[in-house]
């Protein structure tokens, strides 16, 4: 289509976009105004129901955990799926190891980069494991602490080199923990089954809300789930990385 | 609270029209992921943590590095192709 031609269809086109735009916002409930009935019933029941004090995770974890397998299971996938888009081809070659020793970084981070990634290591690491161990309680929860976890190990990538990563983080492991992680929720669910007759269903002491061990269920699907989406980002990194410092073309 | 939430919605709007101004990859990489923390901060005044903590671990940190990686790809395979 030639230029004017395109000038004149979007001439045509803007109007009525914004025309349906406006008929849809005028149609919206007013700004604050929530009309869900079932977010005022969660809000009301979950406390007492579920001792879990973070709705959102009682949700995500309880009265959803069918529907958080399903999103595991594509975070699984999609993962799966580019490490075999980004896998080695046949024309192309893993750098010799002693050459990698010295290839395997960018340019040598610079000693104040370093000293600010050690330094924050360990906080990242324990934010991350407060995030995965207080999900039933304060906001956040697996995912989340799950990527936060992961991005630690980033940090070490950052202030050291490549390897020391792949020191800290061997791939057999990591992949390992991706599965344990994702085969451990689906367990979780399965313990539902038997213990209380329901897939999912809560089976364990809900304890007394707002301590670190309530909930019954919710913190070991939040910790399987954790353990899952940290070795998910750190395998889908770890291909990132290997095509680009490892992977050569011809 | 309008007032934060109406200042935070102008910074979001600021913030996209500044992804969308970027033209440079690199630089887009890094404009995204700010980007991606006044969208969190967005999420934050309008009462919404889980999900703003989900916006911080996805948006600054893991597409940002995916980006920079593909970009450091790109670059060698145009270096080896020079």
């Amino acid at each position: 289509m030639s230029f004017r031609g395109r000038r004149a269809l979007f001439l045509v086109s803007i109007p009525v976009a914004l025309l349906v735009l406006v008929a849809a916002f005028a149609g919206l409930p007013d700004f604050g105004n929530y009309s869900g009935v079932y977010g005022r019933a969660l809000n009301l029941i979950a406390v007492p129901q579920r001792h879990a004090t973070d709705v959102v995770t009682a949700v995500n974890f309880d009265y959803r955990a069918f529907d958080t397998m399903g999103e595991e299971f594509i975070l699984f996938a999609a993962v799966l799926g580019l490490a075999v888009v980004l896998r080695s081809m046949r024309e192309e070659h893993r750098r010799a190891s002693h050459e990698a020793d010295e290839e395997h970084k960018f340019d040598e981070p610079s000693s104040l980069l370093r000293a600010f990634g050690v330094l924050l290591v360990g906080p990242v690491l324990v934010i991350g494991l407060y995030i995965v161990s207080h999900g039933a309680i304060t906001p956040g929860g697996g995912f989340q602490g799950g990527v936060i976890l992961a991005a630690a190990l980033l940090i070490v990538f950052l202030a050291g080199e490549y390897l020391a990563m792949k020191f800290v983080a061997p791939h057999a492991l990591v992949e390992f923990g991706e599965a344990a992680g994702a085969g451990g929720y689906v367990l979780v669910g399965f313990g539902g089954l038997v213990f209380a007759g329901v897939f999912f269903k809560n089976f364990i002491g809900l304890g007394d809300p707002a301590h670190i061990l309530s909930a019954g269920t919710i913190p070991i699907s939040n910790g399987a789930v954790g353990i899952e989406v940290a070795g998910a980002f750190v395998l889908l990194w770890t291909e990132f990385l290997d095509q680009a410092l490892v992977i050569r073309g011809k | 609270m309008i007032v934060l939430q109406t200042a935070v919605l102008f910074a979001v709007a600021i913030g996209g029209t500044a992804v969308v101004f970027a033209r440079e990859p690199l630089r887009q990489a890094m404009v995204v992921g700010v980007y991606g923390f006044i969208l969190a901060l967005l999420f934050m005044v309008f009462q919404a943590p889980d999900v703003a903590l989900s916006e911080i671990v996805i948006c600054t940190v893991a597409i940002p590095i995916m980006i920079l990686l593909a970009l450091a790809k790109i670059r060698e395979h145009e270096e080896e192709s020079d």
